[in-house]
């Protein structure tokens, strides 16, 4: 066996329990509280009062102006200068939340002011509120339109959870940087981790187009409506 | 039954309603006619409150809605006034999302609450009503426009309210299609069904109703019973608009003007 395929076997145990231990939870967490954050965020800037949709704004500007790894590190190593102590992985879980938040909620700001506003008035013209009418009427249509970008963004948050080894989180980068420490093969421990992240994005593309095709079935909105 | 007093409504310094009092009656079908911008379309959607009226009283049933400038209007208020009203749209406006039968349950089930088998067997009978029973599991996007206008007639009648108001219900329809729709509106006609119908499509207005009220501008120009208004209109102007709109169209849905 040639060496280097002795090498990347032995490593490759170590790498991929790096990779379900700390890059899928971080990415799965993250993405689901960040979509969340998002949705806020987005409901705030359409409807919200003023000095919310200022704080809004706010946030996404900061967010969205920022490195993302500059963010890591001021609530990694900064924070504990105003007394606040995180863990490795909940302070990237809260970065990378953040992060998506922001990004998906200018997506999901879009996406709800895509339904046509005639859809609205039908949902209250049947006596809905506006709740309902958001839950059941425009945010199902809205998702539809979402998968494509919402897909975009969750792909390039596995990749970037790469950024939490800065922070010392143990996950699949930091893995792969700790047996070149001891075997000084850069090449080929690196290009296995990039397997494995690809290997990654390429499950979440497949769910995107298994996505898509789910909410093909009713043939889009209509051309009526717009 | 509806009583619109003095019901201004403004967009900006645009004065879309000026001054417009009616009265619509239990059981009757009232026509919104006139030219396009004339206000047939604003008016009718002042009455469900889909435009909030700049000033005014509207009076529906037992709930009364006094309206003035910079006055907040509660939604328990509105609710009492929209939940007599269904209203069918010039582009149908249905959830595309919903197949035809889930588009005429969504009222009972997410507004009333109905348990869903209720809801299904009274969703299927309006829609066998509206001679849609044969398309009750298809997506709004593969029916026709006058299948999408019928069901959307359905979705309206499901919350049995006590007048329908319909904006323009054939206008994004051919000729052929449009049929279909005004045979389901003279049927719900004949049955007794409270209606106001804003529409520039005269065969429409004189098939199905039987009152007439000529818009122009924001102002009621001219109103009556509908053969009257449409046969012998008293006003130059409306003479001119029906005379206009019946040398446009020889051919009639069967009783002509």
């Amino acid at each position: 066996m040639p060496h280097w395929l002795q090498l990347m076997m032995d490593s490759f145990p170590t790498l991929l329990w790096a990779g379900v231990k700390f890059t899928v939870p971080l990415t799965l967490l993250s993405f689901a509280f960040g979509l969340a954050l998002g949705l806020i965020t987005a409901v705030t800037r359409l409807f919200g009062p003023t000095p919310l949709v200022l704080i809004a704004r706010f946030y996404v500007w900061v967010i969205r102006g920022t490195p993302l790894l500059v963010q890591l590190f001021v609530i990694f190593y900064g924070l504990p200068s105003v007394g606040i102590l995180l863990d490795a992985f909940p302070a990237a879980l809260i970065g990378f939340t953040l992060n998506i938040g922001a990004y998906s909620s200018e997506i999901i700001r879009a996406v709800i002011a895509s339904v046509p506003k005639g859809q609205w008035e039908a949902a209250y013209s049947i006596g809905m509120n506006w709740r309902q009418a958001m839950a059941r009427t425009i945010l199902p249509q809205a998702a539809r339109v979402a998968v494509p970008p919402l897909s975009n963004t969750f792909i390039s948050l596995v990749k970037d959870t790469s950024l939490a080894a800065a922070i010392t989180v143990p996950e699949l980068f930091q893995a792969a940087q700790r047996i070149v420490a001891t075997t000084y093969e850069p090449l080929i421990l690196y290009i296995q981790a990039a397997i494995i992240y690809l290997a990654l994005s390429s499950v979440l593309s497949a769910l995107q187009v298994r996505l898509e095709k789910r909410f093909s079935r009713y043939g889009g909105m209509l051309e009526a409506n717009r | 039954m509806i009583e619109l007093s003095h019901i201004r409504k403004n967009f900006g310094d645009l004065q879309v309603i000026d001054d417009i009092s009616l009265k619509v009656n239990e059981g009757s079908v009232t026509a919104l006619v006139g030219p396009s911008g004339g206000g047939k379309s604003t008016l009718l959607r002042c009455i469900n409150l889909l435009e909030i009226p700049t000033s005014g009283t509207i009076r529906l049933g037992e709930a009364v809605i006094e309206f003035a400038p910079g006055k907040k209007v509660g939604w328990d208020a509105v609710q009492k006034i929209r939940r007599q009203t269904g209203m069918v749209f010039q582009n149908f406006q249905l959830f595309p999302h919903r197949t035809a039968l889930e588009n005429v349950m969504e009222g009972l089930v997410t507004v009333l609450k109905w348990p869903r088998e209720k809801a299904e067997a009274r969703a299927r009978e309006l829609l066998t009503k509206v001679g849609m029973a044969h398309k009750i599991d298809a997506w709004p996007s593969t029916l026709s426009g006058g299948q999408q206008q019928r069901v959307a007639i359905a979705r309206a009648l499901a919350m049995s309210p006590r007048v329908l108001l319909c904006d323009e219900p054939t206008s994004a329809l051919d000729p052929e299609l449009a049929t279909e729709v005004v045979e389901v509106l003279s049927k719900l006609a004949a049955e007794g069904t409270t209606m106001v119908i804003a529409t520039h499509d005269l065969r429409l207005a004189s098939r199905v109703a039987d009152h007439a009220v000529f818009l122009e501008a924001g102002k009621i120009v001219e109103q009556g019973a509908a053969d009257r208004v449409f046969g012998a209109p008293e006003h130059e102007r409306t003479r001119r608009f029906v005379s206009s709109i019946s040398a446009a169209v020889q051919s009639g849905y069967g009783e002509g003007i």
